[in-house]
């Protein structure tokens, strides 16, 4: 039978409701299957067991602070921009519990967290996803220390990745690099033609998950069609990003009069760095019971506009929004590769959609580069 | 001279996860200046305590479970680890409540983290330490070291300053660091009837220096303000800015480069430094609210 399944590097075609057993393989695999729901108005990110669950036939218009559900009008499975959640959401939670410590005689006793941590399979990565996946991989496994539990959650999940086909009005991936054409590490890879999945395999565990399911080799025909699609999506992102010596631009530029400008619009929410896919900042918490000798250590995600995060004994470093947020977009854009070696932004658009107020990092660029 | 740069890296013998404290006992409290205390610390676990070991310049992270963790430096010789010494100023909560503390009670310790003073690049060389109030605590390591190694520097000047005489820290060991051919030169900003060295701001004692601007390096701690005008002072005098090394102070949380919060610019505080040289971060030293 095993000799039946395609090799990593191969693309087959499978008919849309074969979808339904890759799914089945991979619950039976062990994996609890997350993919893109209908929530609250909006695509968001949740644990499914069948692709009924799926947005089939929804889409998404995006904007500056701007988003509403539409139908398509037609059985489009992955036909949205991406949506509020990320995958970071389950690879690195909002709330963590580190480890508990009790008071023991006179000194402490402590019990790490020793959670199995959860095996995902994550359904419908795009492009710009993989890429913030894997500049969350470099921050929390690829330097010196390592987060034992980013890396669990990392190493077990498997990544049915999807080539992106529905662009929405604030992407940029083609302008970072990182999209629409998943490039970077997946188990399987699709692209959504009308009536079929081109499906392309990157590890001998993602054909494994075809062994149910009836497949053939692509044709020229669907490889040309799928390869137009993506082709296509690159043409139609709402919108590019000059990325010309970021870093040199914005350290040339930290007391530029568009700091400034863009504070009288910031309302310093932090939505920005909760929908990014690759902001990773967090805060630690003790919780005590009322006895105050049982304490749970609980690692949180922060956020570099939340005023306490620069606080030092005497005060706060940042007290104003113009230098929150030009931590931010300094540190997204032009540090992050110091630090590195990527840029910390991937070009899906969140930060954009998500603003209350409709700042759009690649506008503020723009001003800063045009009067610099 | 622009390799001279403190990256100096000595990762500990971690557990399988960073974030979790070691447990270390109080051995003993000593009162130093009104607000500050130095704490003797000493690992339970043998085998860990066996293998601890540091660098000048590098700096734990103190935990007291309900009430948080806080980046301390280690004061003490590196040479000898297992008499490990942090010097601490009553300045939030957690070293409130390290203050409220007695000798035997526990404290969670994760470390030493961070860049150290490149003691071993400045071998040969003249060597001035400029400190302000706690700021000499990071530094002592480094004096330590030098004591010991004292016929492999030149010149070695120690100028301190202190707001008055009473907030002068480790004044006690001075004579004792006369005694291996040093200079010590304190200096406060208000006097009273006792005090007879100098009166003002450390970086002005500069005026009464001539360093060999090919031969020295710098190293200091204190304010980022009182650290500026070190800089400048040595600056002026032709000491290269890859020469002078400063150790910086920002929120950390998490001491290994996940939380974000010690930023400065290119560099996280808890991994590149918090020893920099001024070099590195010269193009953002005077950008306000960085």
């Amino acid at each position: 039978m095993a000799e039946n399944l395609p090799s990593p590097g191969e693309q087959v075609v499978i008919a849309k409701p074969a979808l339904q057993s890759v799914f089945k393989a991979l619950d039976s695999a062990g994996y609890t299957l997350i993919a893109p729901v209908l929530r609250n108005e909006a695509i968001i990110y949740d644990e499914v067991s069948s692709v009924d669950e799926l947005p089939i036939g929804w889409t998404a218009e995006t904007g500056p602070g701007h988003y509403r559900l539409e139908q398509r009008g037609d059985e489009s499975f992955f036909g949205f921009p991406a949506g509020p959640s990320t995958w970071k959401g389950y690879l690195y939670p909002s709330r963590l519990k580190l480890f508990s410590v009790s008071k023991n005689g006179g000194g402490y006793q402590t019990v790490p967290n020793q959670d199995v941590s959860p095996s995902y399979a994550f359904i419908g990565v795009r492009a710009c996803e993989l890429a913030a996946i894997a500049i969350q991989d470099r921050v929390f496994i690829e330097g010196p220390f390592q987060d034992p539990h980013y890396e669990a959650r990392r190493e077990k999940a498997f990544i049915l990745a999807v080539n992106c086909t529905e662009p929405g009005e604030t992407c940029f991936c083609a302008s970072m690099g990182a999209g629409p054409r998943c490039t970077q590490a997946f188990d399987l890879a699709l692209t959504e033609l009308r009536d079929a999945f081109v499906i392309e395999i990157g590890s001998p565990l993602g054909a494994r998950m075809l062994l149910d399911v009836e497949w053939s080799f692509a044709g020229a025909l669907e490889l040309g069609r799928a390869d137009q699609k993506i082709t296509d999506a690159e043409n139609q992102m709402g919108r590019t990003l000059d990325t010309s010596d970021l870093p040199g631009l914005l350290y040339d530029n930290l007391e530029h009069p568009r700091w400034d400008d863009v504070a009288e619009r910031c309302l310093s929410c932090t939505n920005c760095t909760l929908v990014c896919p690759t902001c990773f900042c967090s805060d630690m918490k003790d919780i005590s019971d009322l006895t105050g000798a049982n304490t749970e250590r609980v690692r949180v995600w922060d956020s570099c506009f939340n005023p306490d995060f620069s606080y030092v004994h005497g005060g706060h470093l940042r007290p104003n929004i113009r230098a929150r947020y030009r931590q931010w977009l300094t540190h997204k854009l032009a540090s992050w590769i110091d630090q590195f070696g990527t840029s910390g932004c991937v070009g899906c658009g969140r930060c954009i959609t998500w603003c209350p107020v409709g700042i759009d990092l690649t506008e503020e660029i723009a001003a800063i580069r045009d009067e610099a | 001279m622009a390799t001279k740069q403190s990256t100096l890296q000595h990762i500990p013998t971690i557990s399988l996860d960073p974030m979790l404290p070691h447990w270390a006992a109080i051995a003993k409290i000593q009162d130093e200046t009104p607000g500050v205390a130095t704490y003797a610390l000493e690992f339970q676990d043998l085998a860990f305590r066996t293998a601890y070991s540091f660098l000048p310049g590098q700096f734990n992270m103190l935990y007291l479970p309900g009430i948080g963790e806080v980046a301390i430096s280690i004061s003490s010789d590196p040479e000898t680890p297992h008499e490990l010494l942090h010097t601490i100023r009553v300045a939030g909560n957690v070293t409130q409540a390290i203050e409220r503390l007695k000798v035997g009670d526990q404290i969670g310790v994760r470390g030493p983290y961070g860049s150290a003073w490149p003691v071993e690049v400045a071998r040969g060389e003249d060597l001035i330490f400029v400190a302000g109030g706690i700021g000499l605590a990071p530094l002592r390591p480094a004096i330590y070291h030098v004591i010991r190694h004292r016929a492999e520097y030149g010149k070695i000047t120690i100028l301190a300053g202190a707001r008055s005489p009473e907030d002068m820290l480790y004044h006690d060991e001075f004579d004792a660091w006369r005694e291996h051919d040093i200079e010590v030169i304190p200096t406060v900003d208000r006097a009273d009837e006792s005090w007879q060295g100098r009166v003002g701001v450390v970086p002005m004692l500069f005026y009464s220096l001539r360093p060999d601007p090919r031969n020295t390096t710098v190293f200091t701690c204190g304010p980022e303000i009182m650290m500026r005008f070190v800089a400048y002072e040595a600056m002026a005098r032709r000491i290269p800015t890859e020469r002078v090394f400063v150790s910086l102070e920002r929120n950390m949380k998490c001491a290994v480069g996940f939380c974000g919060h010690c930023q400065y610019g290119p560099t996280f505080l808890c991994k590149e430094g918090p020893v920099l040289s001024f070099a590195q971060i010269e193009p953002f030293y005077n950008v306000e609210e960085f």
